[in-house]
């Protein structure tokens, strides 16, 4: 196998789920108990996706500036200031911690 | 400061803070033996940056003989897109010819800016979000590819902690609920604790067996 067709191979492959996903008829999320699991999973992988980039350097437990500059964003998401601004705060932590007291 | 930020702002801001990790991808890309074609290739097809990095990375340490484990990283990683698609097929509704477009462009980002919306903006909020990391994401790779690592790293500037930032800012509206919120901390928690254990991507999906299972616990009404 050519680089350029595991390349293809890979990529159909990881299109298939997004394809596949969307083909599962709205109707079966009427059922306020289906709603809810939906809701649920999806919630718990952009949280899983929240704990890995905040706490996770290759595949370790790093405890660096991100985390600081998270919890500062959550902080300013609890008083409901915009998400442009939270973010732009949460990246200002960080890169501050780095530059001015060489943080990891 | 109580005003929400607008849709196409936040759109905007995600996709191109997303986008910049692009750079990293086409610089790591290159590095792992890919040339520029078909480091562009896989940003415009697999558009999806944890299978994109595992696949280069499974290549970059095992060459050419690594290329069905490369495939199946890929492919394992891309599931959470599928649980994506099923909540956003029901918001976008009927979409004709766009709904292969609409499925390449369901990842993390434009589902979470989609669901953090009114639903007025949802739709809105997927397509400009989807569209903006798919513009940023491409143009930055081949910056990546054609200056390598020499542009900078995305974590002098703070933008690891940008992104997660950002995720925190969408998922918090969405925890309505104790479940949901109860979900979400101990996926936060449980996704770090079992990272050593298990190969990269897959703690992100435990943590949707972890939903199910918090689903399946009963709720039990005080009297």
């Amino acid at each position: 196998m050519t680089l350029w067709t595991g390349l293809l191979l890979a990529s159909l492959a990881v299109y298939s789920w997004k394809f596949i996903g969307s083909l599962v008829p709205s109707k079966a999320l009427d059922h306020p108990r289906m709603a809810q699991l939906v809701s649920l999973i999806t919630v718990a992988l952009m949280s899983g996706l929240i704990g890995i980039q905040t706490l996770i350097t290759d595949r370790q437990v790093e405890l660096d500036s991100r985390l600081p500059a998270v919890l500062v964003a959550i902080a300013l998401t609890v008083m409901r200031l915009p998400f442009i601004f939270v973010v732009a705060v949460a990246a200002l932590v960080a890169a501050g911690l780095r530059f001015l007291l060489g943080w990891p | 400061m109580k005003k929400r930020s607008g849709v196409f702002s936040v759109s905007f801001s995600v996709g191109f803070a997303t986008g910049l990790y692009g750079i990293s991808f086409g610089a790591l890309s290159e590095a792992s033996g890919l040339d520029i074609w078909q480091t562009c290739a896989l940003s415009l097809l697999m558009f999806s940056g944890g299978s994109q990095f595992a696949f280069i990375g499974v290549l970059g340490s095992g060459g050419l003989a690594a290329l069905p484990t490369a495939i199946a990283s890929a492919w394992l990683l891309g599931v959470r897109n599928g649980f994506y698609a099923v909540t956003m097929s029901s918001i976008l509704g009927k979409l004709g010819w766009r709904k292969p477009v609409a499925a390449q462009l369901t990842i993390d980002e434009s589902t979470a800016v989609a669901l953090s919306r009114d639903s007025l903006e949802q739709r809105r909020g997927f397509w400009l979000t989807g569209g903006f990391v798919f513009l940023f994401w491409n143009a930055m790779t081949l910056l990546g590819a054609w200056f390598g690592e020499s542009i900078g790293n995305p974590s002098d500037w703070g933008l690891d902690a940008a992104a997660a930032a950002a995720f925190v800012a969408l998922v918090w509206p969405r925890l309505t609920e104790s479940k949901l919120r109860f979900t979400a901390f101990l996926s936060i928690i449980f996704s770090a604790f079992i990272s050593p254990y298990v190969a990269v991507g897959v703690p992100v999906l435990l943590s949707a067996v972890l939903a199910v299972i918090i689903w399946l616990i009963p709720v039990r009404r005080k009297p």
